[in-house]
């Protein structure tokens, strides 16, 4: 009769993690910062139809890296139990911290099933507050753990690199142009150091904006909106192009 | 697998199900319980009290369409609420005015605006106009058990067709029937009144402040002969909910707007207490 082999779990749950994180770094990177007026999200996606970026709640975003199918599930789940909760208690006892704690549950749990496989996912959730101290951002890696983090945050393959250029060059108060403009620089510096230019329309960009004056607050921005904000950023942050986004 | 969102635990099974775009359909499936469709009514004797809405009312103009409603609320011959809404955003392009009972109506709306927002997220793209008046059907459908109780939900749907161009209006019975009305529509217990006053109203070139002069026309005749509806409350400030829908999206009155109109055909009124005259050939 023959045995099984013996894994340690140590070794099961690296093993696990590294076929997690190979699964996530063949996509693209993408980075969710704060500016002025609330977050914006921004990502290299070719696809006009099949988001990265999307509305959850009244105030609450969601950005994922890592392969579609999975993390569109764990969407489309998020948007059922935000919806649910409203419905049943009120649209302000919906917050991203509890959406995050649900995900890093479910996350959690998947990756340390022996029956499942690991999602290859990333996940960030940020809910934008009535001010910017009130900005939550929570980063969901792939096994469950649950970091809260601040100014801003890049996940997907070139993830390290990328944050460590947001966080020397990241400051509070930066207009939507401006932050915009940052977030596409260190997007498009491969992980030899060299760059590469971005074009507008395998942009993809989304903002929670607190200005807005409907309670729902995530809106994407594209087309001339777009390009007339890249534009602005170029020449160093043009604060009047920038308000007259925000309408 | 644990049915609740109060726990803070993993994401149910169901909620990762890939499945319908329909919060409703959702709902039927995880928690049926909670659905005001399946609520189930004790046996009772005659019919039940509750506070009714009153009259709601609709014109279109080119570029849009008007819905309005005025703001009382009865319960047999009390005025149960001077200034109860019963006009309410559904999406960026529609609005619903409700009629009936109120609290299954408001209810009803709640619904109603989760499930277009719902599709809407999951879907990445509006429902067209003509959907979203299907789905209100079938939620009045629903109703049907608590309606032959007497307590009925008779909305008035209007928005904004961005595939047409134009402002449409459906109207419901309490059996979920729907059609589409042209030019004006009304609903509820003063509606017979205010629809004669529309019929003579009504010109199909209105700009966007004329019609909403009219609506407000409307509900101060519907007022004048039916008296479960409020007309102005100057004394209190209360005046009927207005909302226009056009390419812009939806809008409500400001309490200022609605007031200056309902002030100048209250004005009129004191001179001409039957308000405009339609020529007689």
């Amino acid at each position: 009769m023959s045995t099984p082999f013996y894994v340690s779990p140590q070794q099961a749950m690296a093993d696990r993690a590294e076929y997690a994180r190979k699964g996530i770094a063949r996509g693209r990177s993408l980075v969710v910062l704060q500016f002025a007026d609330g977050i914006v999200f921004v990502g290299e996606n070719p696809s006009r139809a099949l988001h990265k970026f999307s509305e959850i709640y009244d105030r609450i975003g969601f950005a994922a890296a890592g392969k579609y199918n999975e993390y569109e599930n764990l969407r489309i789940g998020g948007v059922r139990y935000a919806d649910l909760r409203g419905y049943t208690y009120d649209r302000d006892d919906v917050t991203a911290r509890g959406l995050a704690n649900v995900y890093a549950q479910t996350l959690g749990t998947i990756f340390s099933s022996a029956a499942e496989k690991p999602y290859e996912v990333e996940l960030v959730v940020a809910e934008v507050g009535e001010t910017p101290e009130g900005d939550q951002i929570y980063r969901l890696p792939h096994d469950g753990s649950i970091v809260d983090e601040h100014g801003s945050v890049a996940v997907g393959g070139n993830a390290e690199q990328i944050s460590s250029y947001l966080d020397q060059r990241h400051r509070e108060g930066m207009t939507l142009a401006e932050a915009l403009k940052l977030a596409v620089q260190a997007l498009s510096r491969d992980t030899n150091g060299s760059e590469r230019e971005i074009p507008a329309e395998r942009l993809e960009v989304a903002v929670l904006d607190r200005t807005r004056p409907q309670k729902r607050k995530f809106k994407r921005i594209s087309g001339r909106q777009l390009s007339r904000l890249l534009g602005a950023g170029a020449a160093g942050g043009d604060e009047e192009e920038a308000s007259e986004d925000a309408e | 697998m644990e049915a609740n969102t109060r726990s803070t635990g993993r994401l149910p099974a169901a909620f990762l199900t890939p499945g319908s775009s329909s919060f409703m359909d959702f709902l039927s499936e995880h928690q049926p319980e909670i659905l005001p469709g399946n609520r189930q009514l004790p046996p009772t004797q005659g019919v039940i009290e509750a506070p009714h809405g009153t009259t709601i009312v609709a014109v279109t103009f080119p570029g849009g369409v008007v819905l309005a409603g005025d703001r009382r609320a009865t319960m047999g011959n009390v005025i149960a609420q001077r200034d109860i809404e019963k006009v309410f955003p559904a999406d960026e392009y529609s609005a619903v005015g409700i009629a009936g009972t109120a609290g299954l109506a408001v209810e009803m709306v709640k619904l109603f605006q989760l499930e277009l927002e719902h599709f809407e997220k999951v879907e990445g793209a509006q429902l067209s106009l003509e959907g979203k008046a299907n789905r209100l059907s079938t939620m009045i459908r629903s109703n049907l058990g608590m309606a032959m109780q007497g307590l009925a939900v008779v909305p008035l749907f209007a928005g904004y067709d961005v595939d047409r161009g134009k402002g449409r209006i459906f109207s419901y019975d309490v059996t979920g029937g729907r059609s589409e009305e042209h030019n004006y529509a009304a609903t509820g217990s003063g509606s017979i009144f205010a629809r004669g006053a529309m019929k003579k109203l009504f010109r199909d070139d209105l700009s966007e402040a004329e019609a909403t002069t009219l609506v407000i026309q409307a509900l101060y005749d519907a007022a004048d002969d039916d008296s479960a509806t409020g007309g102005p409350d100057v004394a209190r400030r209360i005046y009927p909910i207005v909302t226009v829908i056009t390419d812009d999206g939806f809008r409500r009155l400001t309490e200022n707007e609605a007031s200056e109109i309902a002030r100048s055909i209250l004005e009129r009124r004191l001179e001409q207490p039957d308000g405009p005259r339609a020529a007689l050939l």
